[in-house]
């Protein structure tokens, strides 16, 4: 009876561990810029070409950057909450518009809100890649010293609202009174 | 394979630039490499690869560049660190440990089973079957 125990014991051990990777989602990688500060970007704006968004405007207080994109369907999920989040008030939401087309991206907020502070328009994917972005939409929270604090990837709902990132950033409010 | 028109100083930089995205995952399909995936972002960073080739960067500046924004994930081959050990060596492991194990038991084994007498039981059990009962 005992000489089954191993092979059981080893077949057992193999059965936990391949349901607990199962349950792992292999399309979100940890991303080593958290933790990092946000690298030094400038972008035009989406609605003022003249204009720019850079490191220097999301530091001095908790924001959040968003990527996001007219071609990107999870982003149109997502994007009521944000308009929700911006009204609140509490933190400041920056936008990348990653790859996407001015006018579209325009008529866009005009007819789902704008719930960005500004929105830089990053037309050849550049700024993301030193961002790390990979699948949208990708939300940054950076903390008054313009360090990512938090990164999500894919859509933000309310609950992962709740409980990832309001936490953190009362943590962050909290701290700098 | 994409391909992409490429010009190059000489063919050591065409060299590295199959390498590099040879071994450079793409982020989107996971289970490509640069070199062979179709999304947008693995032509961007095809890009970036030729730009800094061109840039006279080196391998390990390309390879650095890539892990700083998405981590060691993009490395077809991870590198060696604490949290890999258990990943590089227990192919190792797993292999001799199997090894042994089967030696072990071929040991364990007698070499010439059945070199022993049957008992008088079991004679007149076999002269039975072999129908040997009225000698």
């Amino acid at each position: 009876m005992s000489r089954y125990l191993l092979p059981l014991g080893i077949f057992i051990a193999l059965v936990l561990l391949l349901g607990v990777a199962l349950r792992l989602n292999p399309r979100l990688v940890p991303s080593p810029l958290v933790g990092k500060p946000v690298p030094e970007f400038s972008l035009e704006l989406l609605r003022a070409p003249a204009q720019t968004l850079s490191r220097g405007d999301l530091t001095g207080k908790v924001s959040l950057l968003n990527a996001w994109a007219t071609w990107c369907v999870e982003c149109r999920r997502e994007h009521p909450l944000l308009v929700d989040i911006a009204k609140a008030g509490k933190v400041p939401v920056y936008g990348l518009n990653y790859k996407d087309q001015r006018p579209d991206a325009l008529e866009w907020l005009r007819r789902l809100g704008d719930p960005y502070v500004a929105s830089g328009f990053d037309a050849d994917g550049r700024v993301g890649i030193d961002l790390g972005v990979y699948g949208l939409p990708e939300t940054f929270l950076v903390d008054a010293d313009g360090m990512i604090v938090h990164k999500h990837i894919g859509p933000i709902d309310r609950q992962i609202w709740e409980t990832e990132f309001v936490p953190i950033i009362e943590r962050l409010q909290g701290g700098s009174g | 394979m994409v391909f992409e028109q490429r010009e190059f100083d000489d063919a050591e930089q065409l060299e590295r630039y199959k390498t590099l995205t040879y071994e450079l995952r793409c982020l989107v399909c996971q289970n490509q490499n640069l070199a062979d995936s179709d999304a947008d972002l693995a032509a961007d960073l095809r890009r970036e690869v030729y730009r800094m080739i061109r840039e006279g960067k080196s391998n390990e500046d390309v390879v650095d560049f890539m892990v700083a924004r998405y981590g060691d994930f993009v490395l077809y081959r991870p590198p060696l660190k604490a949290k890999t050990v258990a990943l590089w060596t227990a192919p190792f492991v797993l292999g001799i440990g199997g090894v042994i194990l089967l030696l072990v038991q071929l040991r364990r084994r007698p070499a010439a089973p059945m070199a022993t007498s049957l008992s008088d039981e079991e004679q007149t059990r076999l002269d039975a079957l072999l129908g040997k009962n009225d000698s």
